[in-house]
């Protein structure tokens, strides 16, 4: 029976109507769309069902009976992430979570001109500290979870892209290689950061393990996106250097009356440049995506294609990325056999232009003129040897500061890399045995790079090594994965189970060559050439299985084990056993608080587990007795004839994992139905058996340090993190956001290094300056990395007095001459950092920022110690260099490295980013959405440090590549 | 499938022990490696990486150029002006146990024995195995690497005293080798070499850059020379066995060209009994060598083949009297002048440089040496020149050293020998140096003190200044004081103890077995 139903669809959130809601009769495709209004106007029959669906929100069926005008109201899908979180191999239930676990999804990721994952996630997140190296595009970045828990082996996280765990070893030419993944294809990142989150990734897992999930397709429709922005690059401030005038009058100073010889005045010059106004310049960088997804031919897909080009402050520096990624799920069978297919290439183009030209502009003496009219440099001045007679176009003092915009004219360093990263996963259910389900995942990583360094022969610096002025190089990496696991879940009674068991293969291989040679000569040969290559590979093999068992919804178990082999370690040793064990009890579930209105979640989590580190960065056969090849140039003549040598490398025959044993509790709380939520996490975490790299007994090995496993460390800390909405109705929302950080890290033992002598342990933390030189000690009772210097003696007037410091040994004599007078200080890690974001909305309009504070991360001034010191002024070779202004805090004249005036707090505020952004729906005959924003990146720092950029990754401030400040528009359009 | 788990190396570059010497060549290249541990850092040229040793730059860590510092650096023959680590020390004597460049010589010398000890296990099984002409060639490299291992442990006796003693007895693994005395190993090395002095190639039957007998001979000499600084017991006249030995059967004859003896070409010399070789091209290094000419050029010197120089070594006056020069000798026009002792090659121009080291840390506070010259003898380009990287090799033997070392020891009262042969060796030596007999001495010249100046004139900057005055009881204490000695300008004393260097502090923590020295 044929009637006419009407009907308005309206938004659940504001009551406005909605149009183009599709209005199709179930199982047919008889249907309409709404008007501009919302309203619509369907002929059905009586019995018929009718589906009301759009985009974005959860689509409803009503059946018509005997109604003949049907409203209806349609609420925004909230598949978000709050309720469901991944975890290795599976996802949960967030109320069902009973580890560390932590998702940051699409809405709370940073704001601004992004253009590699790990930005998305600075400061969200407690407990996990994400430094970029420096400003340089693309550049890599150092992410810790929950401080470091090795020493020698690495200390980054495993990252896991869509079930895919990636090889963590970088390639060269690729200064960050998670920025193959284009930022806007990813839906979310979740962190897991407990041993019993992350124990199902075993060998991998000391160190936390970081999820991507990428977008995916939707069920219906087809949908079409738009997000692009412009951005404008700044460098906020330069290292205060003496200008040409003030370097003129120091420099008659230091001859007039500190004895510096008069022969350093005519060597001076008549400009006055500023290097560094000359090497910078405002970088002007764009950013489009296009992303097409819904659903074609019932297979839910979604396509990007991303295209970068983001310059550098530094001038020529830059990458051109082109990223390209595809998702598809179709399902099979009826839904039992779901495919989830992945597929995500990238082409990138670096031009690294040239970094040595940013410590040059420091010190390159400002009296000259940037061309001096020579011809065997092409123009640009050049410091000439004294004992040329032609010092215009004689050769070139080597040790001299180059100059820097010959640094960047003369030197072509750029590199193309290719990536491509692609998993299938099937997932089916299998038949005649309800609730079991197997899951068979299949991947191949694919990375190659292209890279040419290469030196004009005009360059000042080229001299020294003629046959590194062109230099190719290429890079492969591999990585091949299979895992499989079967899943089952039951339910009886107030019971309910989810079991998982598996089995995982994976293989990694890297290889690459140099071709080192000297430029071309007339015939095409060159008349130096040298080419080296190397290649390695390494497998894990592994067995997994995790069981979760709930009790009354109320009480949640989860106990998994792994059992890892790893390639790296002998017969004996290989296998390694990760047990890892949870408990949640979910308190407001409980009688006795489901009542109270104001505790809407409450939830206690206890975990314990044992992870496991095999990854020994450059060393795959640490066990094996292995001889290495020497290469051309480092030859032994025997005769007329030059012999490769063959070198025993020093093994470790009982070399094995690394074990980090956690504890963990925490609370999840929810108050005033969610309006504040948060969590408490507190741990301990103990590594044993440390992979390092220590000195070992003179005549047992091939060398004298040796990689084995030495010692344990402690880190403990704490996590707290809480949201409250503080404002929240229809027009207006007002939501802020804080967490807090706080880890110690100790060295408890460095075994073969007897513990009750306070001298033992080893240095580390080389420094620019001299060579060999080491302001860092590793020993037990303090955090790794401690900075190790002399305590500064300082004059009445606070001055601090050259060379004098403490004497500790109270032996007298020369105590800058002996070590043991040095004093273990802080250390670079931050004891506190806090992240701080706002995010309000009135209407159509949103603002929103994010800020760090980080206490009482120590940096050392290696800038300062190293430049300003007036011995620098003038080199015997015959050439000057200009220093720092802060000579003038210290008036040091010879290095004083191990000073203690030189290590500062560098506690900073810096605030990452401040948005605003307006969103509108219904322009362009209301088939448009989207929003427009500006974003300001690296707005502003508050800090004491005395450098140019407090956040310095390691602690040595030296050369950095200053990080711009960013003003961004961006533009979003939903088609 | 566990079995993927069993890798092997898959690197072009590496082979594992079980299947590297499958090839007969393989065991030449491994003795290379052996020589190459005092010229080379690793096994890629250039410092470019894969370095033997650990805990201090690639290039720093080079034996040749530790062994330099060590020996050159806290004598009146160098002075540094850098400010790598505690580099200073070293002329100042006021190093410490936890030096870093001690400990890398000390490494370096206990590398040298562990990969000389492999080779010879290797070899052991090798040579049961073998037979014709390959099994002679496998004794040879192993009397070889037996030689070296020898030459290093002389090292230690030298500088160290009581260390650790390992052999090819003991295999690679987590042990705490034994201790041995300084008399001790000054037995085991005498030893060695007197079995080596039989078992070593004919004189002048080897390759260039090959050991021959001469060397085993010469080193015994030296062991036996020093042997009442090492032991206590005077052993000159065993010193003039040897020595009648390296001089009347050795083969190697003396060069009538001074300069050409520390220039690229000198491996053309006939004197030089065992050189650690170097070539710009194929033996590519930033110690060594490399590091002598470029760290002592600067100062508007003569580049004499390099590229340019890293202004760290020069001479101080000292030294340079001992060629009766003067700061007037030199002027503006004339920076390189040279005495009638032609030996004596020095840069001094009064425009830029200073001749009283009141700056340790100005390169121009002191008198620059052009001894080293990457260039052939008559001035022509080196052979395989290469800007950075020089071709000329280190003469470690001489005969002129021998001739001196004759003299001393008939000085010292060893029989063997009689001072008309030992006056007319020093004034062979002395006629190279004048160009004629103006230079000569007669037998009442040949004094000790005479003789310790003639060694530092005739073998200034060649590693054996620190034996020598301590040899002549003139190294600490304050019987001879030179600027800077004692970290004071006008010279002071130094403690006693510092005739030996300390056993570094990483390996008196990792091996408990082992006992510092006197002192420190």
């Amino acid at each position: 029976q044929e009637k006419v139903v009407t009907g308005t669809v309206t938004d659940a959130n504001d009551g406005m109507g909605i149009p183009g809601v599709s209005v199709v009769v179930k199982g047919t495709t008889i249907g309409t769309t709404t008007n501009i209004d919302g309203h619509y106007t369907l002929s059905v029959d009586a019995s018929a069902t009718i589906i009301y669906s759009f985009v974005g929100y959860r689509p409803q069926e009503i059946a018509v009976g005997n109604q003949s005008q049907i409203n209806v109201i349609l609420s925004i899908e909230t598949e978000n992430l709050s309720e469901v979180v991944v975890i290795g191999y599976g996802q949960v239930k967030k109320s069902d979570a009973t580890g560390s676990v932590t998702a940051v999804g699409e809405d709370d990721f940073n704001k601004g001109a992004i253009t590699s994952p790990q930005s998305l996630i600075v400061g969200k997140t407690a407990g996990v500290v994400v430094t970029t190296n420096s400003g340089e595009p693309g550049a890599g970045a150092t992410i810790r979870i929950r401080g470091g828990s090795s020493l020698k082996a690495t200390n980054d996280p495993l990252i896991v892209l869509d079930g895919f765990p990636l090889d963590n070893s970088g390639l060269d030419g690729l200064a960050n290689p998670l920025s193959t993944i284009n930022p806007n294809d990813i839906a979310s990142m979740t962190i897991l950061k407990d041993a019993s989150a992350t124990a199902i990734y075993g060998s991998r897992a000391s160190n936390g393990v970081i999820i991507i999930t990428t977008k995916k397709g939707v069920k219906k429709g087809l949908n079409i996106s738009y997000n692009g922005n412009v951005s404008v690059g700044e460098v906020k401030k330069y290292t205060d250097v003496f200008n040409g005038n003030e370097f003129r009058t120091l420099v008659k100073d230091r001859v007039d009356n500190y004895g510096l010889t008069d022969f350093a005045l005519t060597r001076l010059g008549s400009e006055n440049t500023d290097w560094q106004d000359k090497i910078y310049r405002t970088s002007v960088s764009t950013d489009h995506n296009v992303s097409v997804f819904g659903n074609v031919m019932n297979t839910p897909f979604r396509a990007s294609v991303g295209h970068t080009i983001e310059n550098g402050v530094l001038k020529d520096s830059g990458i051109d990325r082109t990223t390209m990624s595809i998702n598809a799920t179709p399902s099979f069978f009826d839904d039992q056999l779901k495919v989830n297919f992945n597929v995500k290439g990238m082409y990138i183009d670096n031009n690294f232009s040239n970094t040595d030209a940013i410590g040059s502009a420091f010190e390159f003496d400002p009296t000259q003129a940037v061309r001096n009219g020579n011809t065997t440099y092409g123009g640009y001045t050049a410091w000439v040897d004294l004992a040329e007679a032609d010092q215009l176009n004689g050769a070139p003092i080597n040790i001299a500061t180059h100059n820097p915009l010959a640094r960047l004219a003369y030197r072509d360093n750029t590199s193309t890399v290719k990536r491509m990263i692609s998993n299938i996963q099937f997932d089916y259910k299998i038949p005649y045995i309800p609730n079991l389900r197997a899951n068979l995942n299949l991947g191949y990583d694919y990375s190659k790079s292209d890279g040419d360094d290469n030196t004009d022969s005009r360059a000042s610096w080229s001299y020294r090594e003629p046959e590194q002025n062109i230099k190719n190089y290429d890079r492969k990496n591999q990585n091949t994965l299979l895992d499989f696991y079967l899943n089952y879940t039951k339910e009886f009674g107030e019971h309910k189970i989810d079991a998982t068991a598996g089995y995982g293969w994976q293989h990694f291989q890297r290889e690459g060559s140099n071709y080192n040679r000297t430029i071309e000569e007339t015939n095409g040969t060159p008349n130096i050439e040298k080419t080296t290559a190397f290649k390695n590979e390494n497998y894990l093999v592994s067995f997994f299985g995790r069981v979760n068992y709930t009790f009354m919804d109320r009480y949640l178990l989860t106990a998994t084990l792994r059992d890892d082999g790893s390639s790296r370690f002998s017969k004996d040793n290989r296998w390694g056993l990760f047990p890892a064990a949870a408990f949640a009890w979910k308190i407001n579930e409980e009688s006795f608080l489901k009542n109270v209105k104001q505790v809407s979640n409450l939830k206690m989590r206890l975990g314990y587990g044992i992870t496991g580190q095999q990854d020994i960065s450059d060393n795959y056969y640490p066990y094996i007795p292995v001889y290495r090849q020497s290469e051309a140039g480092a030859y032994y003549q025997f005769g007329n004839q030059f012999y490769s040598t063959l070198r025993p490398n020093p093994y470790d025959a009982d070399i094995k994992w690394e074990e980090t044993t956690t504890y963990n509790a925490g609370i999840d709380f929810g108050f005033f139905n969610d309006r504040i939520t948060g969590s408490f996490d507190i741990y301990k975490r103990k590594t044993k058996d440390l992979i390092s790299e220590i000195p070992i007994a003179a005549g047992t090995n091939f060398s004298n340090f040796l990689t084995t496993n030495v010692g344990s460390l402690e880190n403990n800390g704490y996590e707290i993190t809480v949201n409250y909405h503080i404002i929240s109705n229809s027009d207006m929302s007002w939501e802020i956001g804080a967490n807090l950080t706080h880890n110690k890290n100790e060295i408890t033992s460095l075994s073969n290094i007897k513990s009750e002598d306070n001298n033992s342990g080893y240095d580390l933390g080389g420094i620019s300056g001299g060579v060999g030189n080491n302001v860092m000690f590793n020993t037990v009772g303090h955090s790794a990395n401690t900075f190790y210097l002399f305590k500064q003696v300082y004059d009445q007037n606070g001055m601090p007095i050259e060379g004098l410091y403490n004497d500790k040994t109270k032996l007298g004599g020369n105590v800058a001459g002996n070590n043991d007078n040095k004093y273990l200080m802080k250390n670079p890690t931050p004891d506190y950092l806090i992240g701080i974001t706002s995010k309000f909305s009135y209407k159509n309009w949103d603002f929103s920022f994010a800020g760090r504070l980080s206490l009482d991360n120590y940096v050392y001034n290696n800038n300062d110690s190293n430049r300003a010191l007036y011995q620098n002024l003038y080199n015997q070779s015959g050439y000057l260099a200009n220093l720092p202004k802060s000579v003038l805090k210290t008036n040091f004249t010879t290095a004083q490295y191990w000073s203690d005036f030189y290590l500062e707090n560098a506690s900073f505020f810096r605030m990452d980013n401040i948005t605003l952004g307006y969103s509108f729906d219904k322009i362009m005959a209301h088939k448009i959405s989207g929003r427009i924003s500006a974003t300001v990146q690296n707005a502003f720092v508050i800090t004491d440090y005395s450098g140019l950029d407090p956040e310095v990754d390691g602690g040595i401030d030296n050369n950095i590549y200053p990080r711009p400040r960013t003003f961004m528009l961006g533009v979003n359009l939903n088609f | 499938c566990t079995n993927d788990l069993e890798v092997q190396p898959i690197d072009p570059n590496e082979a594992t022990a079980t299947n590297v010497f499958k090839d007969e060549a393989s065991y030449k290249e491994a003795l290379a490696k052996i020589y190459a541990t005092y010229a080379i850092s690793g096994q890629v040229g250039g410092g470019g990486g894969a370095p033997d040793i650990q805990g201090i730059d690639e290039n720093f860590g080079n034996y040749l150029r530790q062994y330099w510092g060590l020996q050159e650096l806290p004598t009146d023959e160098a002075i540094m002006a850098w400010d790598d680590a505690t580099i200073k020390n070293f002329h100042w004597q006021t190093w410490a146990p936890n030096d870093v460049f001690i400990a890398a010589l000390y490494s370096r010398i206990f590398y040298t024995v562990t990969t000389a000890n492999e080779f010879i296990r290797t070899t052991n099984a090798a040579i049961a195995n073998a037979s014709g002409t390959f099994k002679t060639e496998l004794e040879n490299y192993q009397a070889e690497a037996r030689f070296l291992r020898a030459f290093s442990y002389w090292h230690a006796i030298d500088m160290f005293g009581n260390v650790p003693f390992v052999t090819e007895d003991d295999l690679p693994g987590a042990f705490s080798p034994e201790r041995i005395s300084r008399a001790d190993l000054f037995t085991y090395v005498e030893k060695e070499l007197i079995d080596l002095s039989t078992k070593l190639a004919e004189p002048k039957t080897n390759e260039y850059g090959r050991v021959d007998r001469v060397s085993a001979w010469m080193l015994l000499a030296k062991l036996y020379q020093n042997s009442t600084v090492y032991t206590g017991v005077d052993r000159n006249t065993d010193a003039l066995t040897y020595l009648n030995k390296v001089i009347n059967e050795g083969g190697y004859t003396f060069d009538p060209n001074y300069k050409r003896m520390f220039s690229a070409d000198n491996d053309t010399s006939p004197e030089i009994i065992f050189p650690i070789t170097f070539d710009g091209l194929n033996t590519q290094q930033y110690g060594g060598m490399t590091f002598v000419l470029h760290a002592s050029n600067g100062g508007g010197m003569p580049l004499n083949g390099i590229d340019g120089g890293w202004g760290g070594i020069r001479t101080i006056k000292e030294l340079v009297s001992k060629f009766n020069i003067t700061e007037s000798d030199f002027s503006a026009a004339a920076p390189e002048f040279v005495g009638a002792d032609t030996r004596g090659m020095f840069y001094f121009n009064p425009d830029n440089w200073q001749w009283e080291v009141t700056n340790v840390g100005t390169f121009t506070n002191g008198i620059g040496v052009t001894k080293f010259k990457n260039l052939k003898a008559d001035g022509s380009e080196a052979p395989n020149a290469h800007p950075a990287f020089v071709s000329t090799d280190f003469p470690v033997f001489r005969l002129s050293d021998a001739y001196l070392m004759y003299a001393e020891s008939v000085v010292r009262g060893g029989a063997g020998g009689d001072v008309a042969t030992a006056v007319g060796y020093v004034n062979q030596i002395r006629e190279r140096a004048y160009g004629d007999n103006s230079g000569d001495i007669t037998a009442g010249d040949l004094t000790l003190d005479f003789l310790l100046n003639e060694r530092a004139r005739e073998l200034y900057w060649e590693c054996h200044r620190r034996t020598d005055l301590i040899r002549f009881g003139k190294f600490t204490g304050g019987d001879y004081l030179w600027t800077w000695k004692g970290n004071n300008q006008t010279g002071s004393a130094s403690e006693s103890y510092r005739d030996l260097y300390p056993i570094p502090s990483n390996d008196l923590l990792a091996n408990p077995n082992l006992i510092q020295n006197d002192g420190y």
